[in-house]
């Protein structure tokens, strides 16, 4: 009963998982039999940290940008909300129905719905408020790549990557407050009463009360919040890929299909990079969730 | 027991009655606020979509409707081949959601009950898969489907590349983790006694597997299956790369037609955006419960 499901997986996640880490050593066009794939050692490896260096490196940066972001933006914002939400205000289903909705969208509509409502240079929502629309005076946020925040001589973080992190902040704010209050419905609210009697502040009992004993989320929170870093894809591909806004995804992916396709180990050695990125978390992530039974 | 609730119940009543009035009133108009600023980009979107593209171009967004008229709405469906689409969408989300749930049910229902060493070994591998990045595996799994044959009434490719079989069995295969996990964390919950009780009544694995366990196990299902419905519908790196015809794409991936199909159109992009969100927001509207108590059984251990 077990058994196919199981074949399913393995077969189809954690077989590939390994062919990545041996394709990313190899140079293969993927048209010719894999038995022909030429051993090539490191070689991918520096290809994409030398002769890609500005693709790869502004990924790289993206994708830090992003998962710094989502700390600092969302899910401060998240946890912030539930915390308030959870006091029992008037309302609260309301409210929580409002910033949770964003959720259910897939980011690739997400971006849409921002770049042709909201970011639109000549109608647009933000240029509107800001009295951006007519002609010479707009901004365009979706198409200006250049550099708010330079980093090097090459790379940085341009406008329009920072346009889309607020897309993504709006939908993301909500999945965490959810988390956040699942994890607040399991604080013994007598603890908070015993530190309000004590004299706490309300900032002192949230501090060494409440965020310590909500530890679990607090994991799953990190960790969600560095894979959804990591595999971030959906509004920047359908954004049409503007031009400093890549992410490691990415480049994976300009590997596999359009000019850059063909190129399966240079594509698995992006693969594996995020695979090394990722794997700590995720080791971390199943040791505390099956701490007890191992 | 029921004291120590009691008084728990009580206590959280007694923060209804907080004495602190003015941070209440301010707490409540910055939720408030906060919440406008949240409906924004939809109410922005609906409104960009009721009206013409010349009105909109011409007199600015923060107008006076002339018109209002659900002409975008008709265009996006009609020009974006949305009918067609949608018909992608079903032919894979239903199959998928329903071998995902019966699936990881059965793999839940083995770990719960009987235990193995296997057990663990299965749990962890199926929650550390689901945790992976998808573009981790992209570049073999495309070049697996590739040469994967299959027979031609099941893809028109023959192989899984381009073809509605091979998204179903990556959903599936991807899924199946966070489903077992939160089902065979809801199973244990159910009494072991009941499939001794049936076991000695006669009853075999299956027979307690569909009648009795299952059963119980409807408020979770239900709240996989909205939660499994709006991931599975809102996927679009697997389609993106693994169905390369775009004829053959599920709603969701082929948004990204939308730019190049409507150019500058802005209020036709939001009114067709709108109809690819409407099926995850009626489900969430509806649903809201399951939705998120789905999340929070994943979120939480037991």
């Amino acid at each position: 009963m077990a058994g196919v499901p199981a074949l399913i997986h393995i077969v189809f996640v954690w077989i590939p998982t390994l062919a990545t880490i041996f394709l990313s050593f190899t140079k293969w066009d993927g048209i010719r039999p894999v038995t022909q794939a030429q051993g090539v050692g490191f070689k991918n490896f520096w290809d994409i940290s030398h002769t890609f260096k500005n693709d790869f490196f502004q990924a790289l940066i993206n994708n830090g940008v992003l998962l710094v972001f989502l700390f600092v933006g969302p899910t401060l914002l998240g946890m912030l909300l539930a915390y308030q939400l959870d006091k029992g205000l008037r309302g609260a289903r309301i409210y929580q129905s409002i910033f949770y909705f964003p959720v259910v969208l897939s980011l690739a509509v997400v971006g849409f719905i921002w770049k042709s409502v909201m970011y639109s240079p000549g109608q647009g929502l933000v240029n509107t408020l800001l009295g951006r629309t007519g002609q010479g005076h707009q901004i365009d946020w979706i198409g200006d790549q250049s550099f708010l925040i330079h980093i090097g001589s090459n790379w940085g973080v341009s406008r329009n990557y920072l346009a889309i992190l607020v897309a993504i902040a709006w939908r993301h704010a909500g999945y965490i407050m959810v988390l956040y209050l699942a994890g607040l419905k399991s604080v013994d609210p007598t603890l908070r009463e015993a530190a309000s009697i004590d004299g706490c502040s309300e900032w002192q009992s949230f501090r060494s009360v409440v965020f310590p004993t909500m530890k679990p989320i607090n994991i799953v929170v990190l960790v969600i919040t560095v894979i959804e870093a990591l595999r971030a894809f959906d509004i920047v591909f359908a954004l049409k890929k503007p031009r400093h806004t890549e992410q490691l995804s990415i480049l994976v992916t300009n590997n596999l299909l359009g000019e850059g396709g063909g190129n399966v180990g240079r594509g698995s050695a992006y693969g594996v990079i995020l695979l090394l990125l990722c794997l700590g978390f995720i080791v971390w992530y199943v040791v505390t969730r099956f701490r007890e039974e191992l | 027991m029921t004291d120590i609730t009691d008084e728990r119940a009580a206590i959280r009543a007694g923060r209804h009655r907080a004495p602190r009035r003015p941070a209440r009133v301010a707490l409540h108009v910055f939720m408030i606020g906060l919440a406008l600023v949240w409906l924004v980009p939809l109410f922005g979107a609906v409104y960009a979509a009721v009206r013409p593209y010349e009105e909109t171009s011409k007199k600015g967004f923060f107008s006076l409707p002339d018109t209002l008229t659900l002409q975008n709405f008709r265009d996006a469906f009609t020009q974006g081949q949305m009918r067609h689409y949608f018909w992608n969408t079903l032919l894979i989300l239903i199959p998928a959601l329903v071998l995902t749930l019966l699936l990881s049910a059965m793999v839940a229902f083995v770990v719960s009950r009987y235990s193995w060493r296997f057990n663990l070994f299965l749990l962890v591998l199926f929650t550390a898969g689901n945790l992976l990045p998808q573009q981790v595996i992209i570049q073999p799994l495309f070049q697996m489907y590739r040469r994967i044959h299959v027979p031609g009434f099941m893809s028109s490719s023959g192989n899984l590349l381009n073809s509605y079989l091979g998204l179903i069995i990556i959903h599936v295969a991807f899924q199946t983790g966070f489903c077992t996990f939160v089902l065979s964390n809801y199973m244990k919950t159910i009494p072991k006694e009941l499939g001794e009780a049936a076991s000695v009544d006669g009853a075999g694995v299956a027979r307690q597997f569909f009648q009795i366990v299952l059963p119980l196990c409807r408020p979770a299902l239900a709240a996989l299956a909205t939660l499994e419905f709006t991931w599975i519908y809102n996927d679009f790196f697997w389609a993106v790369v693994l169905v390369t015809q775009g004829a053959k794409r599920p709603i969701t991936s082929s948004i990204a037609n939308l730019g190049g199909q409507f150019f500058s159109n802005d209020n036709l992009i939001a009114a067709g955006s709108l109809i690819i969100a409407l099926p995850t927001l009626a489900v969430y509207l509806a649903l809201q419960k399951q939705f998120i108590s789905g999340l929070t059984l994943g979120a939480n251990k037991g």
